[in-house]
């Protein structure tokens, strides 16, 4: 590989995030509290990409994350590919499925949303035949994927 | 323990529906009773509303339950910072039954969660108001002989307009056709079409309110127009007396067709046509009283049974 190639440096144990769109990419850091983290994190910021032109990557080293944590990111960016790396290898690709249920993890758009005036958890379902759409399960109110705010 | 509580109608059967309407005319026919007797029933408005409380309260005290509760939040600690949850599970400890108004959305939904007791959804801000609906599908049915395959207009603000969206997705089961009569600014959401579609749901829209246009329907839905609505004021000045129901217009209604409004009203139904045989928003009302007689005792988990074998029946 040659030199200046080498953006990022390769990882004995953890989960690399790919493909990230770069707007996304901050939003994917708050979702999984990465700020918290006591681990190495390396993150690439508008790398070339022949896919997507642009990406972004976070590689975190030491950390594993449930299925549950990693399907949050369905959220903000569907398309990313999760690499789990064991001993520098590749053990295992994953992609991300928007649940059906979201839990604390969205914000509900409507001000006048129980949600956002009482100390409770938010709660959204997917919308049967409506891709990208979820529902607030309290006041019904829809609300698009690429708008969503998070908690 | 199964959950009784009523937030929304729209996701009640169509078996559902028709079990309601057999237990109001029981509640018709025979108002006043002790079936209620040694139950308390807590009325929460945290948003007042005189009308809808009204009504909740006669229902309950017509059937024996003694009534709790409070009008005005402003009395209550709900203004002092305390959350809907710690005032409903305070409340549950007294009451068997709470029915709240609320000027939060999905407030009602939130309270059936966590309290206790089962909660009837008396308004929860620009939502659901099930009771309401209640009352205007038994109202159509009463009036109509009938729900199936009826012509129902909608006029007015079908934007903001709570009863037209819950009315609607409560007749899905009925093969009804739409049509919605409102301004541009005020038509209805595209959401409630799309609700139509899924449903295959038969509407017509319109933006012009003549007598030719309700020539066919069974029933005229009313509602008001609202100046607050408005982001365009000169739009309002324009077509605030476009959406006027006069009695000249109902020279061509059919026999059976009937006026319906969920009140108040203001001035888009003309006073003159409170007297023609076409108006029934004051019945309506009243239809209300035998429909939350309904609603509470489902929700306490007395039986369409119940209601036709009981011996405590006072008039």
């Amino acid at each position: 590989m040659k030199r200046q190639e080498l953006l990022v440096a390769a990882l004995e144990n953890g989960t690399v995030i790919d493909h990230i769109p770069s707007n996304k990419l901050f939003e994917v850091v708050n979702l999984l509290h990465l700020e918290q983290m006591k681990t190495s994190i390396t993150v690439g910021y508008n790398l070339k990409s022949k896919k997507m032109g642009h990406k972004s990557i976070i590689k975190i080293a030491g950390k594993f994350f449930s299925d549950e944590e990693l399907n949050q990111l369905a959220v903000v960016s569907p398309n990313v590919t999760l690499c789990i790396i064991k001993d520098y290898e590749v053990v295992e690709k994953k992609e991300v499925f928007l649940p059906n249920e979201l839990k604390g993890i969205v914000k509900c758009a409507n001000p006048k949303c129980i949600t956002n005036n009482e100390p409770m958890k938010t709660y959204f379902h997917t919308v049967e035949g409506k891709d990208g759409v979820l529902r607030c399960h309290y006041c019904n109110k829809e609300v698009d994927l690429d708008h969503v705010k998070l908690v | 323990m199964e959950n009784r509580s009523l937030v929304t109608i729209a996701d009640h059967s169509k078996e559902k529906i028709m079990y309601l309407i057999r237990m109001a005319e029981e509640f018709e026919k025979h108002t006043n009773r002790k079936l209620l007797e040694g139950k308390v029933v807590a009325t929460l408005f945290f948003e007042p509303s005189t009308r809808t409380r009204l009504s909740f309260e006669t229902a309950a005290n017509r059937l024996g339950a003694r009534v709790i509760g409070f009008t005005d939040p402003k009395v209550t600690s709900s203004t002092k910072g305390e959350t809907l949850k710690d005032t409903i599970m305070m409340v549950s400890n007294y009451a068997d039954l709470i029915v709240m108004r609320h000027y939060l959305e999905g407030a009602a939904r939130y309270a059936s969660e966590v309290s206790p007791v089962p909660i009837i959804n008396a308004g929860d801000g620009a939502n659901q108001h099930p009771s309401q609906t209640m009352l205007d599908i038994y109202s159509i049915y009463k009036t109509q002989g009938t729900l199936d395959d009826l012509n129902i207009y909608m006029v007015g603000d079908l934007k903001y307009g709570r009863t037209v969206h819950s009315l609607l997705m409560a007749m899905r089961h009925f093969n009804p056709t739409f049509h919605f009569i409102a301004p541009e600014e005020l038509k209805m959401p595209d959401v409630y079409k799309q609700y139509c579609d899924i449903h295959h749901i038969k509407y017509v829209e319109h933006t012009d309110f003549t007598a030719d246009t309700i020539a066919d329907a069974d029933i005229l839905y009313m509602t008001r127009v609202q100046k607050e609505r408005f982001t365009d004021l000169m739009e309002y000045e324009r077509v605030k007396d476009l959406y006027l129901l006069k009695l000249p217009m109902l020279k061509r209604a059919k026999d059976n067709m009937r006026i319906l409004h969920p009140l108040p009203r203001v001035n888009e139904i003309e006073y003159a046509i409170d007297d023609d045989p076409h108006a029934y928003y004051f019945e309506q009302a009243r239809n209300g009283l035998f429909a939350r007689q309904a609603l509470i005792c489902d929700a306490l988990g007395i039986t369409l049974d119940d209601v036709t074998n009981d011996h405590t029946i006072i008039d």
